[in-house]
């Protein structure tokens, strides 16, 4: 964890990051009955950025990046995933859930499959690509989240740790444009915090472009282009990490960030 | 001031055997019979545990006695064999004519050989029986491989029991040869395939737009047309067999197809109908909704009366359905109903983060019910299906209320031949009945806990 290694990383990020539009909101709301759950959102995201999302709970991060790929729908405004209009249509919401992949705070793992079979599910049934090479692919992806000996147990069977590096493994093997990580160390022991960051930094690193809702600021100053604070459904403060943790402008985030630094 | 407390460890504690009431023959003997037993620290204690001393023997007691009485009634002390052809006179004791010793009180076994072809397959003609015999034999070979583990090809068998088999069966127990012209299946294929063909021309744009939005109804048309009337081309061949009409048929016979005919077609019904319940659209909601709560709401009876009696009432004159398989369809229907709201519970129990999961990877709605949330539903809900499958076998019997004679039915028209007139007729053959139902249902409820176990194993849940 030197400091060379740090300021590299960030250099070498900022570099992989193109020009080309990944993800645009623009005026984004959305509500939920009465309550205006997100208000204004405007964001702009690049091929190769990597966004981090923090803000006190209830403040609407999962909810805005579950709208990304219509895990909840979006009431006003409009959104755009690699240049495919996000709306009613069926066929743009299997097309924008086949290039965004989401890893959650509790895996979401299917128990009664294999980690093998997890991982080829996807691909055998949406990609239609037959079975031995969906099980090359997994076993490629398996090793690169380190676990390719677990390939024929079942999710019950693993630590918390290792579920969530499958859950990662399973949503890379559909090979991705982008990756959208709600809270995925949330709910694991302090002990397996570690091998699943240490496993989105090298996926960072490898040039992924990913949106992470997360606690775990550390994360975001390796690795992230950009920081969104965000508080009761509005975006309100966004900036390089440097800048954010350094130099937080928004009465609101000097709070947040004093509460979560101190510990 | 306390010295501060501090320990450190140099060598591990010895990993030791446990005591004698936690492990093994005596562990298993102390905690499930004697642990309740033996407390009698307090007075309040020696009470209770008095109590469980006495009420365990008396239990056993009363199931020593109980099972013997049984065993008794229907091996030690029954009759077997009526070598002299003395009929009901071979049961009989010494004061009402015949030669068994005064209180003798036994199964009267003859009675129940001389009745059990008419008890298993009702009035179907003697020379054609073997056709029944090839169809439970086929059956029963095409459910065993289907159901054990290690058979290979089950999916494909599985298929084939689902499609050929019923064809099979009925051939072989109607004899086929019906009615149907040739001719008539004939045109009837040629429009299918007419269907067919234009839907293909269709889907490819020939026709235009309009027809072409509309080519798949074509398509579903074309093809249910050419498979019923397949059907009715083959069930029309006369393969030479004696025809025996559906009020042949009895006994045993007819609970197992009344029975297999709900449990096969209640399942998917069910599926279809608690996935249509829960589903996002209110028309198909609402529909499904009625349907269940129609079906639950009317007894088993009422269904089967109405399709027997009323049914009939409301057809064009001519039209005449077979009383059978009108009972059939209530019952399919009944079942169904019931079966959806044991899925639905299934459905309910998933985690909402399984749909969310499958969604996310961009399953379709059909692909994320069959491969992720229905396998999961189901098995969490196997007590439930095979109790509404054991219900369902055992609900069999009031067909009789609709002049269809079953298994409990041809008992009963057993018991009033006088030539058999003994007083334990009644109960010899009940015993007899009961145990075929016995063997049935507990099977169905022994392979249900092997599939729970073999799931639970596989998911180490």
């Amino acid at each position: 964890m030197a400091s060379n290694s740090e300021n590299g990383t960030a250099a070498a990020s900022k570099m992989q990051v193109t020009d080309d539009v990944m993800i645009s909101m623009e005026k984004v709301n959305k509500w939920y009955g009465n309550f205006h759950v997100l208000r204004d959102i405007n964001l702009t995201v690049n091929k190769g950025e990597r966004i981090v999302i923090c803000g006190p709970s209830g403040s609407g991060k999962s909810t805005l990046i579950r709208c990304l790929n219509r895990l909840e729908e979006h009431q006003a405004g409009t959104i755009t995933v690699q240049g495919i209009t996000l709306n009613n249509d069926l066929k743009n919401i299997d097309e924008i859930r086949r290039e965004v992949g989401m890893v959650f705070q509790h895996f979401n793992l299917f128990p009664h499959l294999t980690i093998l079979e997890n991982c080829t599910l996807a691909p055998i049934w949406v990609r239609r690509m037959p079975k031995a090479e969906a099980e090359e692919i997994a076993m490629q992806y398996l090793e690169r989240v380190k676990i390719p000996e677990q390939a024929h147990k079942y999710p019950g069977q693993l630590s918390g740790g290792q579920q969530q590096r499958v859950a990662i493994a399973r949503s890379l093997c559909m090979e991705p444009q982008l990756m959208l990580f709600d809270e995925p160390t949330s709910a694991l022991d302090p002990e397996m915090i570690k091998e699943v960051l240490d496993t989105m930094v090298s996926l960072a690193e490898d040039g992924m472009s990913m949106i992470c809702v997360t606690h775990e600021m550390g994360f975001a100053r390796k690795v992230a282009n950009r920081v969104i604070f965000m508080d009761e459904g509005q975006i309100i403060e966004e900036k390089e990490p440097e800048e954010f943790f350094n130099n937080p402008e928004n009465e609101r985030t000097q709070l947040f960030l004093s509460q979560i630094l101190d510990h | 001031m306390t010295k501060p407390h501090k320990f450190i460890r140099t060598e591990d504690a010895p990993l030791l055997p446990p005591p004698a009431t936690e492990a093994g023959i005596t562990g298993w003997l102390w905690q499930n019979i004697f642990a309740s037993m033996a407390d009698f620290h307090s007075p309040m204690a020696a009470l209770r545990s008095l109590f469980m001393i006495f009420f365990t023997l008396l239990l056993v007691y009363v199931f020593v006695d109980q099972t013997y009485g049984l065993l008794d009634f229907a091996i030690f002390s029954a009759v077997f064999t009526d070598p002299e052809t003395l009929k009901r006179e071979a049961c009989w004791t010494v004061a009402q004519g015949g030669s068994l010793p005064e209180g003798w009180h036994a199964a009267c076994w003859p009675f129940v050989w001389a009745k059990q072809k008419f008890a298993l397959f009702g009035p179907y003609p003697e020379e054609s029986l073997w056709r029944v015999y090839v169809s439970l034999f086929l059956g029963a070979i095409g459910l065993a491989w289907v159901l054990l583990e290690r058979m290979p090809y089950r999916k494909h068998v599985g298929v084939l029991m689902l499609t050929a088999y019923p064809l099979i069966t009925f051939i072989l127990l109607t004899g086929g040869n019906s009615d149907t012209s040739f001719g008539s299946v004939g045109i009837w294929i040629i429009t299918g395939l007419a269907l067919i063909s234009i839907g293909r021309m269709a889907q490819a744009g020939h026709l235009g737009s309009l027809l072409n939005d509309l080519s798949g109804i074509f398509g579903v048309l074309g093809w249910s047309i050419v498979i019923l009337n397949a059907i009715r081309g083959i069930v029309a061949i006369d393969f030479n067999l004696q025809p025996v009409g559906t009020g042949d048929w009895g006994g045993l016979l007819i609970t197992l197809v009344v029975a297999v005919t709900g449990i096969v077609a209640s399942l998917p019904l069910g599926i279809v109908l608690a996935l249509g319940r829960r589903s996002n659209m209110p028309v198909i909601s609402i529909l499904c909704t009625i349907f269940i709560e129609f079906w639950r709401g009317v007894p088993l009876i009422t269904v089967l009366f109405m399709a027997s009696v009323m049914l009939p009432l409301f057809l064009p004159a001519g039209v005449n359905f077979d009383n059978l398989l009108r009972a059939l369809i209530g019952v399919m229907l009944f079942s169904a109903a019931y079966m959806a709201e044991v899925v639905r519970g299934g459905l309910q129990a998933i985690d909402k983060g399984q749909y969310e999961g499958a969604q996310a990877m961009g399953l379709s709605y059909w692909q994320m019910m069959r491969l992720i949330i229905l396998p999961q539903a189901l098995t969490h809900v196997i007590p439930g299906i095979v109790n509404t499958f054991i219900g369902l076998f055992k609900d069999t019997t009031l067909v009789s209320i609709v002049g269809i004679f079953d298994l409990l039915g041809a008992g009963q028209s057993a018991i009033a031949d006088a030539a058999w007139s003994t007083p334990v007729q009644a109960i010899t053959i009940y015993l007899y009945i009961g145990g075929i139902f016995f063997i049935f249902c507990f099977g169905m409820s022994r392979y249900s806990i092997y599939m729970e176990n073999k799931l639970s194993k596989s998911r180490s849940h």
